[in-house]
């Protein structure tokens, strides 16, 4: 019995152990492929492999053929910090992105900074980079950014009494907490705030309990899913004539046709992956946000989603990093890294520093607004 | 000379632990072997609930969390960690006896209903309070280290081989009590209630008491590995708690065999390791393992261990039978 337990051991040690040889630039990733965090982490990869596939058939980083060492973590943040682990220790990467949930980078975040490799998440949270640790960046912009951009646009129309109806669920909890924060700061009263379950089929209650509420202005809706949809055909139903916000969590084309024609005159903040076609001539970000959109739809016969640009953006400021520090020394990655300056990406123009591992200001977001069953951007 | 089953399964285990630390190449081995033993712990647990008593329940992961965020909130009100621990299992078995006496008076499927709502409503908790529990972006453990631990007894070590050698200790005491308490009064009326409740009842068993005991022994089990887990990820989240965990647990048990402390170990080595070596080819992972699962389900039902060793005694018999023939013609 000990035997049969020894050699079924020690054979998936051998198989385990079962070593690449070291010829080529090693780049290691670790993202929810699947799982309930799938929608996000499946783009992401994709948009990693299709990253790779290109810059290979172009020959590769100063003259050396690129690996992306790729595994599925499901979200689960144990997984995650094994095959860290793994990446860091098996596969000699010089450099990992990943983390498709804060709580899988969060029990990776400690591995970098022991082993000296350089790291970005693709995660939300702002507690991944404040306190700011030496090999950990992030590309995603924060919960925060986008209540201060709401909350700019709304004294820029000269309001100040905010209503709020926020989902219960993971998004919806986090960014209704950053916008209380940061509401005072930003010169905005939360005048009402009502919150309403993931699951629910009607938030007509809360809407009538914001409407009657005495000097209300504006309307914001932090949430994530189908919310916020039942929450905009509510709102049109009620006939309130008051501006209404929803939140960059449902910055797609898919939330548009779930809230049909109520959805006309929202606006929310957005990476400008939504409106190729309406930016600038001169805009930064527009030469990227093209070729983004037109690579994918050419591989994968789809649009991009926001998450798979947050994997872009993360991939090029590693290669950048590695074409001008060479790929030996990880620590020299992380430096070249560290002075990205003015990168334009497709989620915004990122410039890194010692005290700021996210790089972006509010110019990252773009103020949308729905208009004829397409997005606008607000001037 | 013979050894008794305690004594010799401390010196199996004792010896792989040894085995795996020659063996490994590096600290990513040291971290799946970590994880190999806080599994076998969490499941040397549901040896004593489904194997020797034959309850199952599909909550466990309900107390793994307990144990783990135990360890991860009490040292935030200045608890030491050590302490957080013994607080977490202690936790577990006030929640354990509790519930324990009303829902064990289920059965089979009841049972199962019953335990399986008990972990949704632990890991609803955690997902939840957020002002507690940072809700399911988790929360980060700290205040205590393996290595530092070693470290002051004179062994110094990487942190991965520390956290492997302290895991790889806990799991063995765990499996050596878990052995000995099967051979004690009481691991012979657990058995007896596995046979028969009423058979049991009639003989003088205490049969309550003792199904409560042994949910209760389980349920220190499942919180101790936790606290191991969160201490040696440092970060921990809901899921720990999850349905999808308390599923695994019983996988684990099931695959390697209920019965005994080596199906324990089995059961998790195989089903920590193996998506390991599965990542070569992602896309079946799932497959294998399911197939794997129904395999052993339809060949082997008591689970490779007990299997594997009624193979081989029936090999030996059979020799014994041949050699006696020809000696005898």
């Amino acid at each position: 019995m000990t035997s049969a337990k020894l050699g079924a051991g020690l054979s998936a040690l051998a198989l385990l152990a079962a070593l690449p040889a070291a010829a080529e630039i090693r780049i290691g990733a670790s993202l929810a492929v699947t799982g309930p965090a799938a929608f996000l982490g499946d783009p992401e990869a994709k948009t990693l492999e299709m990253l790779v596939e290109a810059v290979n058939a172009e020959g590769g980083v100063n003259g050396e053929p690129l690996k992306l060492v790729l595994y599925d973590d499901g979200g689960d943040p144990n997984k995650a910090r094994t095959f860290a682990t793994r990446l860091i220790e098996e596969d000699e990467v010089v450099a990992v992105i990943g983390g498709t949930s804060t709580g899988a980078t969060m029990a990776m975040s400690p591995l970098f900074g022991e082993y000296e490799i350089p790291f970005i998440s693709l995660a939300g949270a702002v507690v991944i980079i404040d306190p700011v640790q030496d090999y950990v960046f992030k590309t995603p912009h924060t919960d925060r950014m986008a209540c201060e951009k709401i909350f700019a646009d709304i004294t820029g129309r000269g309001l100040t009494k905010v209503g709020m109806i926020s989902g219960t669920g993971g998004f919806g909890k986090s960014m209704r907490e950053q916008c209380l924060d940061v509401a005072e700061a930003s010169g905005v009263e939360i005048v009402a705030d009502e919150t309403y379950g993931p699951n629910d089929a009607d938030m007509t209650p809360q809407l009538t309990n914001i409407a009657n509420t005495a000097g209300v202005e504006a309307v914001v809706n932090p949430g994530f899913g189908q919310g916020p949809a039942v929450v905009t055909r509510n709102f049109a139903q009620l006939g309130l004539e008051l501006p209404f916000y929803q939140s960059h969590g449902v910055a797609s084309d898919s939330f548009i046709e779930l809230a049909g024609p109520a959805a006309e005159g929202v606006r929310l903040p957005a990476t400008p992956l939504l409106i190729p076609g309406q930016l600038a001539d001169d805009d930064p970000q527009k030469q990227p946000v093209t070729d983004y959109i037109a690579a994918y739809e050419a591989k994968y016969g789809d649009t991009p989603s926001t998450f798979g640009g947050y994997a872009y953006d993360a991939f090029n400021i590693v290669i950048a990093a590695i074409e001008s520090a060479g790929a030996d020394d990880p620590a020299a990655i992380r430096d070249a890294i560290e002075a990205t300056s003015g990168y334009a990406g497709v989620t915004g123009v990122y410039s890194f520093s010692p005290e700021d591992h996210l790089g972006l200001d509010l110019t990252a977001f773009r103020m949308l607004e729905i208009r004829d069953g397409g997005w606008a951007p607000v001037e | 000379m013979t050894l008794g089953p305690g004594t010799r399964t401390f010196l199996v285990f004792a010896a792989l632990v040894v085995l795996g630390a020659l063996v490994f190449p590096s600290s990513f081995f040291y971290r799946v072997g970590t994880l190999v033993w806080i599994n076998t712990l969490a499941v040397t647990g549901m040896v004593v609930l489904l194997g020797y008593v034959g309850l199952v329940s599909l909550g466990h992961a309900g107390f793994f969390a307990i144990g783990a965020y135990a360890t991860a909130l009490l040292p935030q009100y200045g608890v030491p960690s050590g302490l957080a621990m013994l607080a977490g299992a202690a936790g577990a078995a006030l929640l354990a006896a509790l519930i324990g006496r009303p829902i064990l008076k289920l059965s089979g499927y009841y049972l199962a209903i019953a335990t399986l709502g008990l972990g949704m409503l632990i890991w609803m908790v955690l997902s939840k309070e957020a002002w507690l529990t940072g809700g399911p972006d988790g929360m980060t453990v700290t205040g205590f280290s393996a290595r530092n631990l070693l470290k002051s007894v004179g062994i110094t070590l990487k942190t991965a081989e520390a956290w492997y050698w302290l895991c790889g200790a806990v799991a063995t005491l765990g499996a050596v009590l878990a052995v000995n308490l099967g051979q004690s009064s009481a691991g012979r009326a657990f058995r007896a209630i596995h046979d028969s409740d009423v058979a049991a009842a009639s003989l003088g068993v205490d049969v309550a008491r003792a199904k409560s005991a042994a949910f209760v022994i389980s349920a220190v089990y499942a919180a101790v590995a936790g606290a191991l887990l969160a201490l040696a990820n440092g970060y921990i989240t809901p899921d720990a708690g999850g349905f999808m965990h308390s599923v695994e647990l019983v996988t684990m048990a099931v695959l390697g065999g209920a019965a005994s402390v080596y199906g324990a170990l089995v059961g998790a080595l195989i089903l920590t390791a193996l998506p390991q070596v599965l990542t070569v080819f992602a896309e079946y992972e799932h497959m294998v393992l399911g197939a794997i699962m129904v395999g052993t389900m339809i060949a082997m039902r008591r689970g490779l261990v007990p299997a594997l060793a009624g193979l081989l005694a029936r090999r030996r018999a059979a020799r014994r039978a041949g050699r006696l023939a020809r000696r005898v013609s």
